[in-house]
């Protein structure tokens, strides 16, 4: 008792707003999330003073003084009556909070309204992102980054491509599953500008731990901007050492497994790399995008992300450079 | 004396020590290594139930030292992902299938058939089998664990990640076998227990004069017998799809994933009560016998193990609740989950009204009784947190999650449980165990178990997921790691001391009286350890408390043989007498049966023709094992 009750506090000071990182349901900035942050709130500030009642009531059973000789037959009746007493409380509060529950299902509400439809593809380990053509505007391929609307109703549909995934950027939503042979959908929406980090949360195999998400939320204007861009093909290459390395790229097996826009590449087995310099970050979240990180990755796959399922090219020093080079360049 | 002479003596016509004699070569295990893999001594085998269970505890304790190792930092490099996956998942179908299942049901065949009063447990050669199988099944996990061939899709074994597309070698179809087993086992058991209960309690003992321990078992078994079928459906059907090519679970071929899941949590949910009801059955005990008063509300505590029983076959959903299912399923089933908390309320405030009640008296057990009144309730408050939907999106499959679970079993179930060894060790050894290790014990295991735990619940809420090998040190996650990762160091020295405990007071600890704490059921009627026949003349019941009524004087019936091992069939209801029944002598085809099952089973990870070959020695086993003896049933 004497330890619980310290960490107790700990967990009320955790909960309130704002301590936390950019994933965490506990620094919410999205509609959902806020909600079910109120909820989270409410429900473990009832509980909390559920326990320490028990524990008064226990420490309190435990230690009073007893006296002598007490008429049994009252005091068992007395039991008897605070103890229906508190079964009928303990109905009263579960009554409470499953109100509360359903209370807050229904402001959550569904995605049905939502003007725009991102589809999620869960992949062993990334996340394969789809933006649908609407009208004369081509839809795009992209990988484990989504742009949204700031403010604006987002419908994340849920696939997967192989086992079952669970796609949570807890500072916007809770998660849902991405579920083989079925799709699910999921309301996403930000109230404030902002990179909100992700991952995976159902268990998906070897580098579950590496499969990371980033949702930015930025003005209509700016993801306007973005969304165009990512419509467009790749560029050409100037630098002379990026156009070395598009051919290599061309050359290699790259191109079996991966689609660059605009060029013959159009493999469909790992992430678009169409404007992969533009990302915030490669592998799912493993390291930021630079030239140098691009070339570790390329040289060796296996060691930074042991068991997924890009192979280790041969490559040149040369070669490695220039393609590292192309994609850097790939905005 | 002749040999018809002898069938007609009778128990009550001797003499004590006579008695005692008789009995004793009727009934004891013959010494040495033959007797010891024949005995179907329900005590000799409880004892080695517990004490194979106890190892699986330790050693899945290591486990969960070694995942602490690997996340004390961020990008740790000491476990790969590999190892990894393959150590949180043997943690898990350790804990779970090796440990707190079989521990359970363990005390339950040792104690049971003493707490009612019998020679026997019902079925003596089924229950030398099904702890033959157990050992298999555990011994299959452990050695394919050793040869980097362990099980990797997690305790739950989701497809399709554990079906044949994405689960290659042999390594899922180990852990769908190792349910076989133990399953096996968990059933035989059951059904033993009802039996028992049933039909062998001593004279007397009506419905509502057995045990709250008992009954506990008895709802347990009834759980098992209801639950566990839907495991073996789901894991034989893992093994066709992985096997011969079947699709339950392909959904490119019309099969459903989320059938799976169904199936799994219809028997994994109950899971959770099967372990934690005995445990309420223990912490009944060691409330009344250590605030000298019967546990307030009987009659409530009963219905509360009924209903929580019937509750437990509702909620399976809630651990679904981002699988996408449709929202007024859901709604039900939070409902559901919310409404077990009424019963679990009723218990904890039956349990403190008696302490309120009572005069407490601190000794060990009743420390770990304290210990899981404060954890158990904030375990029972998480789940009710877990039950809402919304609040669930937030914090399903992470660390909360985690901290939530090892709040309810440890709290719930292992805290009763270490309380329920001190109170039980001098009846099954003969030794009592350290009063002052003991609460040493108890301090270690309660601070580091709350400071191992406790931080989970934040870090969950905080965006840490389940089953990760690591993080990235930009996460703000690290320090909590840590410290969780030394305090699991004070948890598992406090294990460790009592293990020692253990071992040392078995060895050379004071000698217990056959009563030590005053206690008022029947296992405290006979000696510290019971004889091989546990009660040389069958006591009558004629209340809930038989030992309080008269403790020097203890009613019994006789009439019973002594030169073959017979016990008393009662009516259901009233307990009142109708037969005289034979018990099963020591065999070793239980054994036979038992290897026969296991090279059938273990051989069908890799073929299927194993399950038409195999069947041929577990065949000539079980006609071994049934093979009439000639002794006519008596229906007197």
């Amino acid at each position: 008792m004497r330890t619980a009750r310290p960490l107790l506090l700990s967990v009320i000071i955790a909960v309130a707003p704002g301590c936390s990182g950019n994933q965490s349901a506990l620094n919410p900035h999205g509609a959902p999330a806020i909600h079910v942050e109120h909820l989270i709130i409410g429900t473990v500030a009832a509980c909390t003073a559920v326990w320490i009642l028990v524990m008064v009531i226990l420490g309190l059973a435990l230690l009073r003084r007893r006296r002598a000789a007490a008429d049994s037959a009252k005091s068992e009746a007395r039991l008897t009556m605070t103890v229906v007493a508190a079964v009928v409380a303990t109905g009263v509060i579960i009554a409470g909070l499953t109100i509360a529950s359903f209370y807050t299902t229904r402001s959550i509400g569904g995605p049905e309204s939502a003007a725009l439809t991102i589809t999620v593809r869960g992949q062993q380990w990334w996340w394969q992102i789809f933006y649908a053509s609407s009208g004369a505007t081509p839809g795009f391929q992209t990988a484990n980054e989504i742009h949204i609307p700031l403010g604006e109703d987002v419908n994340i549909r849920l696939e997967s491509a192989d086992v079952i995934h669970s796609f949570w950027v807890p500072s916007l939503a809770g998660k849902q599953d991405l579920v083989p042979g079925r799709s699910n959908s999921l309301l996403l929406r930000a109230e404030k500008p902002g990179v909100y980090r992700g991952q995976c949360a159902e268990f998906c195999g070897l580098q579950h731990s590496h499969m990371a998400i980033v949702v930015i939320a930025e003005a209509p204007v700016d993801y306007e901007r973005w969304a165009a861009a990512q419509r467009g093909d790749a560029m050409v290459p100037a630098d002379p050492d990026a156009a070395a390395g598009q051919a290599a790229f061309l050359a290699k097996p790259c191109a079996a497994c991966h689609t660059v826009r605009g060029t013959p590449a159009n493999g469909t087995t790992g992430p678009d790399l169409t404007h992969i310099g533009a990302r915030q970050t490669i592998g799912a979240g493993l390291l930021e995008t630079t030239r140098g990180s691009l070339a570790a990755w390329i040289a060796d796959p296996q060691t930074l992300k042991p068991g997924n399922n890009m192979p280790m090219v041969p490559l040149t020093s040369v070669e490695l450079q220039n393609i590292s080079a192309y994609m850097e360049s790939l905005k | 004396m002749t040999r018809e002479d002898d069938s007609e003596l009778r128990d009550t016509a001797l003499e004590a020590t006579e008695l005692d004699r008789r009995l004793t070569a009727t009934w004891a295990t013959p010494p040495g290594l033959w007797g010891a893999l024949s005995t179907v001594d329900h005590k000799i085998i409880g004892r080695r139930y517990i004490t194979t269970a106890v190892v699986f505890l330790a050693l899945g304790g290591l486990l969960s030292l070694l995942m602490r190792l690997q996340l004390a930092q961020p990008e740790a490099r000491f476990i790969g992902p590999d190892r990894y996956n393959q150590i949180f998942s043997i943690h898990g179908t350790n804990m779970m299938f090796l440990f707190a299942v079989p521990v359970m049901q363990a005390m339950a065949v040792y104690l049971v058939p003493l707490m009612v009063g019998t020679r026997s447990i019902a079925f003596p050669r089924l229950n030398a089998f099904s702890y033959w199988m157990y050992l298999a099944g555990g011994l299959l996990l452990w050695i394919a664990f050793m040869l980097d061939a362990g099980p990797d899709v997690g305790w739950f074994a989701y497809v399709p990640l554990s079906g044949p597309e994405y689960a290659a070698g042999k390594r899922a179809d180990i852990w769908a076998q190792m349910i076989t087993f133990t399953e096996v086992s968990a059933l035989a058991v059951a059904v033993e227990i009802v039996v028992t209960v049933f039909k062998q309690r001593a004279p007397g003992m009506s419905l509502d004069r057995i045990p709250l321990f008992v009954w506990s078992m008895l709802v347990t078994s009834f759980l098992v017998i209801l639950a566990m079928p839907a495991i073996m459906i789901a894991s034989t059907a893992l093994i066709l799809d992985r096997l011969v090519e079947t699709h339950f679970f392909n959904p490119a071929e019309g099969g459903d994933v989320l059938l799976w899941q169904h199936l799994f949590w219809f028997f994994g949910h109950p899971e959770v009560y099967i372990i934690f009801l005995p445990a309420v059955g223990m912490v009944s005990t060691i409330v009344a016998t250590f605030t000298r008063r019967p546990v307030f509300g009987y009659l409530g505590m009963v219905m509360a193990l009924i209903s929580t029983g019937v509750l437990a076959l509702g909620l399976w959903v809630h651990h679904m609740f981002v699988a996408g299912l449709p929202r007024l399923g859901e709604s039900f089933f939070t409902a559901s989950s919310m409404a077990i908390a009424i019963p679990a309320g009723l218990q904890i405030f039956c349990w403190l009204a008696t302490i309120w009640a009572g005069r407490p008296i601190f000794k060990t057990p009743f420390l770990f009784v304290i210990g899981f009144m404060v954890i158990f309730v904030i375990g029972g408050l998480t789940g009710v947190m877990v039950a809402s939907v919304p609040f669930d999106t937030q914090v399903h499959d992470t660390y909360f999650v985690v901290a939530h679970f090892h709040y309810v079993l440890v709290g719930g179930a292992v805290f009763p449980l270490l309380g329920a060894i001190y109170y039980w060790f001098p009846k099954f050894t003969g030794r009592m165990m350290s009063e002052t290790l003991g609460r040493w014990v108890f301090g270690l295991i309660f601070a580091g178990f709350n400071l191992t735990f406790f931080p989970m619940h934040i870090l969950g809420l905080r965006g840490m997921p389940r089953r990760i090998y690591t993080y990235q040190p930009e996460m703000p996650w690290s320090g909590l790691n840590m410290l969780i990762s030394l305090s699991a160091i004070i948890l598992a020295v406090g294990f460790l001391l009592f293990f020692i405990d253990a071992i040392r007071s078995g060895r050379s600890g004071a000698p217990a009286p056959s009563n030590p704490w005053g206690a008022s059921t029947l296992e405290w009627a006979t000696s510290s350890p019971p004889p091989p026949y546990n009660f040389a003349r069958t006591p009558v019941v004629g209340s809930l408390e038989p030992l309080s009524d008269n403790p020097d004087m203890l009613p019994v019936a006789a009439g019973l043989r002594v030169d073959c091992r017979e016990l008393l069939v009662t009516s259901v209801v009233e307990a009142i007498p109708e037969a005289r029944e034979p018990s099963s002598g020591d065999s070793i085809w239980p054994l036979w049966a038992a290897l026969a099952t296991t090279a059938t089973l273990i051989w069908s990870i890799f073929t299927p023709w194993a399950v038409v070959w195999g069947s041929i020695p577990v065949a000539i086993a079980l006609i071994g094992w049934f093979w009439p003896k000639g002794t006519s049933e008596d229906d007197s």
